[in-house]
């Protein structure tokens, strides 16, 4: 059963198209996740979805009930802000049990949930503060905490993790998902950062332009990328996308004479290759290293094949210096194929 | 010692005082010296015709006690404050909640907000005399369109004060608003429309988080009515006199009249003083009492 449901929605402001035609589901108890550059209709889809935008045409059900022309209060969600939007002359226990106390929830119940929220959260000695005497980990939990005791059927969270520094980010991902994973909630959340996208999502719907440029799991958003968008938006480094030329009667690499490609008949296509998949070959596409990138476990080498740059990931440090010349290889299953005209997905070879 | 050979520490402390020089000299020429000027000019009695002053002790003090204009002039003050105060606070809360929401036109209605403040006031009580003209001022022209009987509304006792709160609340609030609607504009969005999800209603949002938020704004706002209420004086000149009867006569514009008109600048000092110990007790009250209740971002 589908918790949410997007038919044909669109949010037009005059000429831009910030939503544009948008429909998918969301099922019951997942997380679902927007992704996308800034500027993609990620969040106006979840404000149309929370009903703080309202939609141009088309439909939105939670729940099995059209909730399109339903004001914010009656959609039955709860949702977490960017800049957690906690009501700074309050203390937590009131940022946390304001919706409650509005809805006049009787105080044994609220207690109820506001001790279930604050141990989950580990909010404990925390309930007197006021937002500003706390971190900005505490205050996404507070955040955490008034959407929790809401106990709604959905939860919208609008990059809630962006204001945060690299380590608590890397922490909060995985409570953020383990909680929704234990209490089964349903949640949308929107990101533009891919690697929270990956690692969070049972669905990852892709974002441009206010269009879904592909809706899918995440391995096969990794691994059947739909465009040369999607391609190159997932992965660090970003897939390789390679131009082809014909030359006498060959495909091969844009500008080298020894890179040929046997699994396109033509140079209209648009070569994907992962950065994880070439390898370092006695033969194959001859190519310079112009840079070599060190991270730690694995080292990055910047490399030319005639007019193209391919990003090759090497394990540990890389023996190969700037300015030597190797040989590039990709195993012909993990090459993807675009169309160069519409950069849309031909398949991998076979 | 040689003034190059000074040790950094008391360099800085000069350089310190040097850059403080121009502002405490201005304060200490305009303000200060005035004050304690006025403080013991209090004690004494003017010298008629170049006569050295007398030094009478506390008696200007003691005839405040019996002096009914004085009497009349603080009560009136009192009621001037307690008239003004809340209806231009509210007033000006309210009219920044209109131009901050968002509705058409609403730069042109922040423009007729302000414009009372920026109008010159003795142009402003003129035109408000105009209004409240006998027989032919548009007050009476609306009455009498009405079939109601003639009120002359600066010339009776009962509505010369009020008449004079009117204009003073419709100057003031158009002030206050800029600093309530700057205020709104700090407020993010994103808490109105996380209380909207909520469940709450617009007006509980309002009486629970927006007027709240506000408090620090407030406080300043009252403070600066306080002293406003107790420190009118120009549209008295134009419209009542203080009349009649000292029906609506403030504290300032009889601290005039005594020091001024009368020339008794002994008795004026004195009622100065009490002016003042009246604006020091409203501050320490506003500032004290109510900043414990204050958030303050």
């Amino acid at each position: 059963m589908s918790a949410i449901q997007l038919l044909n929605v669109s949010r037009h402001w005059g000429d831009v198209r910030a939503v544009d035609d948008v429909s998918f589901e969301v099922e019951q108890g997942t997380m679902l996740v927007l992704l996308g550059p800034s500027g993609c209709g990620k969040s106006t889809t979840l404000r149309l979805i929370a009903g703080l935008e309202s939609v141009t045409s088309g439909r939105i059900t939670i729940g099995e009930r059209d909730v399109t022309n339903l004001p914010p209060a009656q959609r039955q969600l709860a949702m977490v802000f960017q800049s957690y939007a906690l009501f700074p002359h309050l203390t937590v226990r009131d940022n946390i049990l304001f919706g409650l106390t509005v809805r006049k929830v009787p105080e044994a119940e609220r207690e109820k949930r506001l001790t279930r929220a604050v141990d989950i959260l580990g909010l404990g000695g925390l309930l007197l503060r006021k937002p500003g005497e706390l971190s900005g980990g505490q205050q996404q939990r507070v955040a955490l905490g008034r959407a929790l005791v809401a106990e709604a059927a959905v939860c919208l969270m609008d990059e809630p993790l962006s204001n945060l520094d690299a380590k608590l980010r890397h922490e909060m991902r995985r409570e953020i998902r383990a909680l929704q994973q234990t209490l089964g909630m349903t949640m949308v959340y929107v990101t533009h950062d891919q690697t929270e996208a990956m690692s969070m999502a049972d669905r990852i719907i892709l974002m441009q332009g206010g269009r879904i440029v592909q809706n899918a799991t995440p391995s096969e958003l990794y691994s059947r990328p739909a465009t040369t968008f999607a391609g190159s938006f997932i992965g660090t480094p970003p897939m390789n996308l390679v131009r082809l030329d014909d030359a006498r009667g060959s495909v091969c690499v844009a500008g080298s004479r020894s890179g040929t490609v046997s699994v396109v008949d033509s140079a209209n296509h648009i070569l994907g290759i992962r950065p994880e998949h070439v390898r370092i070959a006695p033969e194959g596409w001859r190519a310079v290293v112009e840079s070599v990138e060190y991270l730690g476990s694995s080292s990055v080498l910047g490399c030319r094949v005639g007019g193209e740059e391919l990003s090759v990931v090497v394990d540990g440090v890389s023996p190969i210096a700037v300015g030597a010349e190797i040989y590039l290889h990709c195993p012909d299953e993990h090459i993807h194929v675009f169309d160069a005209a519409t950069g849309e997905r031909r398949g991998t070879c076979r | 010692m040689p003034p190059a050979v000074r040790s950094p520490a008391a360099m800085r402390n000069i350089h310190a005082w040097l850059l403080l020089l121009p502002a405490m000299a201005f304060i200490a020429a305009f303000t200060h010296y005035p004050a304690v000027n006025t403080f013991i000019h209090s004690f004494f009695l003017d010298g008629r015709g170049g006569a050295p002053a007398q030094f009478v002790g506390l008696e200007h003090y003691q005839y405040l006690l019996e002096d009914e204009v004085f009497h009349k002039a603080l009560v009136n003050n009192l009621l001037f404050a307690c008239g003004t105060i809340p209806l231009s606070i509210s007033l000006a809360m309210t009219m920044a909640f209109l131009v901050n929401a968002g509705l058409a036109g609403q730069s042109a209605l922040r423009l007729c907000y302000f414009v009372p403040t920026v109008l010159p006031m003795i142009a402003v009580a003129n035109i408000w005399l105009f209004f409240y003209t006998p027989e032919y001022g548009l007050l009476e022209q609306i009455r009498g369109a009405l079939g109601l009987t003639g009120v002359n509304w600066l010339g009776s006792e009962a509505t010369a004060l009020p008449c004079v709160i009117a204009v003073a609340v419709w100057k003031d609030a158009g002030f206050f608003m800029i600093f309530y609607l700057a205020a709104l504009q700090q407020i993010p969005p994103s808490l109105g429309e996380a209380a909207m999800l909520e469940g709450a209603s617009r007006f509980y949002y309002y009486r629970k988080v927006v007027i709240p938020l506000l408090m620090p704004t407030t406080l300043f706002v009252l403070v600066n009515a306080t002293i406003n209420a107790f420190r009118m004086v120009d549209h008295l000149f134009v419209l009542t006199q203080g009349g009649p009867n000292n029906a609506s006569s403030l504290l300032l514009y009889y601290i005039y009249e005594v020091s001024f008109k009368y020339w008794d600048t002994g008795y004026g000092a004195a009622l100065t003083m009490v002016l003042l110990g009246f604006l020091a007790l409203a501050s320490i009250g506003q500032f004290g009492f109510l900043e414990r209740k204050v958030h303050y971002r």
